[in-house]
């Protein structure tokens, strides 16, 4: 018990602190790397939680691809970030007011917040307990592929249109840029690419 | 103290979903900082969703967070698409220019 509240703090410290530098550091690209280190941390608490398969999930998601395309973005764009940093100080203090605001009403609504008693009944998807030997992943595979097939779908459908939505964006025809056309090439016929001539003895062209 | 219940975890995403707030009010005009901040909150939530889960031993909270997970990646995916087209055309990334659309 005593590892585990340890293991807890030790977690949880290290992803607020992180977060605490993802919106303060002067580099984005220090920003970033926080950001990964605010995940990784987070997947520890999951694991921490029994949630093996969702910890395992962030740490490829959002360490091998969202904070790779954070960190090409941020090293591609040439940005100048000291402009961008003017006006730190002015906002400060309407961020300090609204997150202290923030912070209150969360912790008023925790404080004066507890379960009915027939939160029991609203189970829908029981975890099964570890003496079984099912897994966490087993476990939700079980009912991913059964009872929320559709949503899986939609979200597969999610993924793919914001695929094609990014690539739509970003792709652009560039003017003046000599490529090689196969098609054109290959449908060309000998009678539109060479001209022949009946010239005349004794006259030029 | 040394016991860790559900409160400790809504404590802490509480925490982080606040930060994540005060870092889009903090860098207003860095999108880029403010697209993080975003990914911060939905990180609340997903610990919010499986402390949850776990308390009440009901795996749907956990089917859901996977759900926030995907949504979360396709937002970053299609917010930095707009933000590099948007460099592209302005060779800046200063939110308070963006009312090119104002009509």
């Amino acid at each position: 018990m005593v590892l585990q509240a340890l293991a807890f703090y030790f977690f949880a410290g290290i992803v607020i602190a992180s977060a605490v530098m993802v919106i303060s550091a002067r580099n984005p690209v220090h920003s970033v790397l926080f950001l990964i280190l605010a995940f990784f941390n987070s997947a520890g608490l999951f694991v921490l939680q029994g949630a093996e398969l969702l910890a395992m999930t962030l740490v490829i998601v959002y360490v091998g691809a969202v904070a790779v395309l954070f960190l090409f973005v941020v090293m591609m764009l040439d940005i100048n970030f000291t402009e961008l940093r003017q006006g730190f100080r002015d906002n400060l203090h309407w961020g300090i007011a609204v997150g202290l605001l923030l912070i209150v009403e969360l912790v008023i609504f925790l404080a004066s917040w507890q379960f009915s008693g027939a939160i029991e009944e609203t189970v829908v998807a029981k975890q099964p307990p570890v003496e079984s030997g099912i897994t966490n992943a087993e476990a939700l595979g079980q009912i991913i592929y059964t009872k929320y097939v559709y949503f899986f779908q939609a979200a597969g459908i999610v993924l793919l249109i914001a695929m094609i939505g990014a690539i739509v964006l970003t792709l652009r025809q560039r003017e003046g840029v000599k490529k090689q056309n196969i098609g054109a090439q290959v449908n060309r016929s000998v009678k539109e690419s060479v001209e022949l001539v009946d010239i005349k003895p004794g006259q030029g062209l | 103290m040394l016991e860790i219940g559900l409160g400790h975890y809504l404590t802490v995403a509480a925490i982080l979903f606040t930060l994540g707030v005060f870092g889009i009010f903090l860098n207003q005009k860095n999108v880029i900082i403010i697209l993080m901040s975003i990914e911060l909150m939905l990180l609340a939530v997903n610990i919010n969703l499986v402390a949850f889960s776990t308390h009440l031993q009901d795996l749907v909270g956990q089917v859901f967070a996977l759900f926030v997970l995907t949504v979360a990646a396709a937002e970053a995916a299609i917010g930095l698409a707009v933000l590099v087209v948007y460099f592209r055309n302005r060779g800046t990334i200063a939110v308070q220019d963006i009312n090119q659309m104002r009509g």
